[in-house]
Parts: structure tokens; C-alpha cells; sequence
């Protein structure tokens, strides 16, 4: 079948979860694997080598997926070298699109990261003080090479131009059903957007007070997960569980909340939003019945930038 | 470092701040010309990203003036905003600004002394933390 779709999948920074995302649609995949042809699938699933996906002529694929962020120069490169040879290129999921849970790592400076990794920690042993380089010399004769490590993460779309954006750690496989199935009937929303329900996770939230038809009220306490359980079928957030549902988008179903997890946002900003956590900021602070509760609220930047600290208008710590 | 001025950004509240800075003007009470005034419709109007976007463009200093608590034309506009303000400073300390660089403090309508004076000590508190690091180092995007 020569129309069948080519598919191109990367798996940068991320952890793997997204690759099990998609291996999760079980029997869609079945039925959509007919129309597909994966032609490159690194390092998880095809035995595809970077010198064959470089040697394919450029905008060959029709759809490239790229999950997980950009730290190191090897996830640059490809970065690269997909976006010249996919037509459409998506930011799959929180990572690639937002910089996802390593992008924490931006709190942080590269030497500082390094002192912990290498020096610091309490099964390490270091005694010569050796740090990964970008290249040595062994034996005097074979030139051993590593990626660089760049001082910061960055999301996909700092690197090269991305088409589409989907969020979610992982997104939700129902989802990705949907997402795969939009792609090939071809019914995708214009360059540079998310493919999204364009809910929020409240909105789809069997816990919102507003499916019952009751008012929210200000929040009175201030509650970690470990302090209690939440009351059955009741909204998290209006017991004090900090959930960042009302600014992210609800594409998973509201899974956390389901199981009585406060939302954490990994499914990006709903649109409209350009930085998830100061809007997140706004919608907890102003929800809370007093200041003294915003001071209770602990350590918010990594709450209300868990997903998206590369891809916020500051981008990283300051100094 | 010598030619230096600031460049400080207001968000003022129809209702009280901003005719405070009315009054200041219509007594003839001086602040400094690197206040920038932007009138916004309640203090509780200002989201956290616009004071992070003012800070990313250029600003070294942003305030915030609202209605006193109880007087917000809104009811609670004024509350919500100080809030958020609250939760924004922390997040902008653990991010390394300088908690000093944003402000927030309540001047009604009456208050036009009190707005040149307060303007006065923004002004001053800013000269003596320096320029904003933000978008100096490539933390701009």
C-alpha cells in the first residue's frame, strides 16, 4: 500500500511513558496499524539507526512524534533532523511540550546538578572527580564522544518549529486513539495548536460542585495529600487538596481526581494560557478564604510549574 | 551603570489608585518620571502575567495599588489580588527576583500625597537593587 501513513517516533528526554501511551490503545492500534508505517521508532520499538533516518529525503514522513524534552546536544540533533524530514511534527506529551517533570531542572544550574549526580550522593564514589565530557581519548588512540549537556531543559519548540502540541504525562491512550485517528482523516486543527478537547480538567470532573449544582466556596485549609483522605465524590480542591484542574486541560477524563490525586497539570495549559503556572497561581490564590493560607501552599514553584518551568515566561531561575 | 534609570511600571486601579495619582497631579505633589502608570480596571484585574510579562519586557520594578480592604469597587477584587500577589512574590523569590522588585500597597482616592510618596520610595528601593537581571542573561524569551 503505497498511501499508507509514515510514522516517525522519538523518544528525547522523557521516561518512555508516552511509547506506552501509544502501545496502550491494545486493539485500536490493531486496527489502525494497517494504515501506518513506522519508519522510524528510536530507541524503544524499530531497529531504525539515526544514519537511516538521516539518509530519508526530507518531509518523507508524514507524522513525526517527539516525546520527552531537550537537554542534551544528541536530542537537539534529532530534533533537528526530524523537523526536516516530517511534515507535521508533534510535541508528544508534557515533556516535549512544556519541558514535563525534568524541566524541574531548570531550578537548578548544571554545576549544581552535576555536584549531586556525581559527587554528592550518598551511593556515589568519586574519588578522581570525574564528570562526563564531551569527548576523551582512551588509550591514546580511540576518541570515546557523549552528547553535551546544556545548562538548561528546553521544551520542542525552542529547538526547531513545531506543528502540534499534545499534552498529558502520559496522554491518556483514549486520547492518543483519537489524536492518531484525527491525523489520518486529516481532520487537525491549524499549525501551532494543541490537539485538545479544550475542557478542563474540572469541566469533565465528576467532583466539580457544579454537577450537583452547588456553589464553590473559599477554601479554608490548606492540605497536602498525605493529610487525610478526600471525602467520597466531593471536589478535592474545596477540601484544600491543591488540585490544578481549572487551568488544565482535561483530555485524560480527570483520572487523578477519580482516585482522589489532586490534578497536577500534565496536560498543559487550557487554551488561552500562556504560562500554566501563574495562571494556576491565580486561579488557587484567589480561591483561598485568607492570606495566611497562601502562605501554608508548600513549595510553589514546583507545584504550579510541576509540567511546564521551561516553557513559563521566566524559563528558569533567574541566578 | 551611572545612566541608569529605572523603568517602573504601575498598575493602577481605576477606582482608587489611579485617581489617586489624579490627585497627586491636580496638587501639583512630584514623582519620579520613571513611573509608568497603566490604569487597569481593579487591582484584582492584574494576573500574575502581566507582572511577570512587565518584568520580561523591561521593568525593574512593578507595583500594584489597589482600593483599601473593604473598599474594593467590586466587593472583593482587591482581596483576590492581594492573594495572588502573595503566592506570585514567593514564586518569584524561588526563582531568584528580588522579592523587593514588585510591590503592593493600597491608595485610595483621597491618597494623592501618599501615592507621590510611596512612588518616591518604589523609585528609591529600585535604584538601589539595580537593573532586573530578567532577559539580561538570556532568561528572556
Amino acid at each position: 500500500m503505497a498511501d499508507k501513513l509514515k510514522l516517525a517516533y522519538f523518544l528525547s528526554g522523557g521516561c518512555g511513558g508516552c511509547d506506552m501511551a501509544i502501545v496502550d490503545l491494545s486493539e485500536t492500534l490493531i486496527d489502525v496499524l494497517p494504515n501506518l508505517e513506522v519508519v522510524f521508532w528510536a530507541p524503544t520499538v524499530a531497529d531504525v539507526k539515526y544514519k537511516d533516518l538521516e539518509a530519508m529525503p526530507d518531509k518523507s514522513i508524514d507524522l513525526g512524534l517527539y516525546s520527552g524534552m531537550v537537554r542534551l546536544g544528541e536530542q537537539e540533533h534529532i530534533a533537528k533532523v526530524m523537523r526536516a524530514k516530517c511534515k507535521a511534527l508533534v510535541a508528544w506529551g508534557a515533556c516535549a511540550a512544556l519541558g514535563g517533570i525534568p524541566g524541574m531542572g531548570n531550578m537548578h544550574t548544571k554545576e549544581e546538578i552535576f555536584k549531586t549526580a556525581y559527587f554528592d550522593t550518598y551511593s556515589t564514589d568519586n574519588p578522581d572527580g570525574i564528570v562526563p565530557q564531551t569527548r576523551c581519548v582512551v588509550d591514546g588512540k580511540y576518541e570515546l564522544t557523549l552528547p553535551e549537556f546544556y545548562d538548561y531543559v528546553r521544551p520542542l519548540n525552542e529547538v526547531v518549529d513545531v506543528d502540534y502540541y499534545i499534552g498529558g504525562c502520559p496522554p491518556h491512550h483514549s486520547f492518543v486513539g483519537q489524536a492518531i485517528l484525527a491525523v489520518l482523516e486529516g481532520k487537525l486543527p491549524p499549525p501551532g495548536s494543541w490537539i485538545t478537547g479544550g475542557k478542563a480538567v474540572c469541566d469533565v470532573c465528576k467532583r466539580n460542585p457544579a454537577t450537583e449544582g452547588e456553589e464553590r466556596e473559599p477554601i479554608t485549609a490548606v492540605k497536602r495529600t498525605i493529610d487525610g483522605t478526600p471525602e467520597e465524590g466531593k471536589c478535592v480542591l474545596q477540601e484544600g487538596y491543591l488540585c490544578l484542574g481549572p487551568v488544565t486541560q482535561g483530555d485524560c477524563g480527570a483520572l487523578c481526581p477519580k482516585v482522589n490525586i489532586p490534578c497536577r497539570g500534565c496536560g498543559g495549559p487550557i487554551p488561552g494560557v500562556k504560562d500554566f503556572g501563574l495562571r494556576a497561581i491565580a486561579a488557587i490564590a484567589a480561591s483561598l478564604a485568607n492570606e495566611e493560607l497562601v502562605d501554608q501552599i508548600p513549595s510553589p514553584v514546583k507545584l504550579f510549574y510541576r509540567y511546564s518551568l521551561p516553557a513559563s515566561m521566566l524559563g528558569k531561575k533567574v541566578k | 551603570m551611572s545612566d541608569w534609570t529605572p523603568n517602573i511600571v504601575v498598575f493602577a486601579c481605576n477606582w482608587c489608585t489611579y485617581q489617586g495619582a489624579d490627585l497627586a497631579g491636580s496638587l501639583r505633589y512630584g514623582y519620579p518620571s520613571t513611573v509608568n502608570i497603566i490604569r487597569v480596571p481593579c487591582s484584582g484585574r492584574v494576573e500574575p502575567e502581566f507582572i511577570v510579562a512587565a518584568l520580561k519586557n523591561g521593568a525593574d520594578g512593578v507595583f500594584v495599588g489597589g482600593c483599601h480592604p473593604g473598599d474594593c469597587h467590586y466587593k472583593e477584587g482587591n482581596y483576590k489580588a492581594i492573594r495572588r500577589f502573595i503566592l506570585l512574590k514567593r514564586v518569584l523569590t524561588s526563582m531568584g527576583v528580588e522579592p523587593e522588585r514588585v510591590r503592593l500597597e493600597w491608595i485610595s482616592g483621597s491618597e494623592g500625597k501618599r501615592f507621590a510618596e510611596v512612588m518616591a520610595e518604589f523609585d528609591k528601593t529600585i535604584r538601589e537593587i539595580g537593573p532586573s537581571p530578567i532577559g539580561r542573561d538570556g532568561n528572556g524569551r
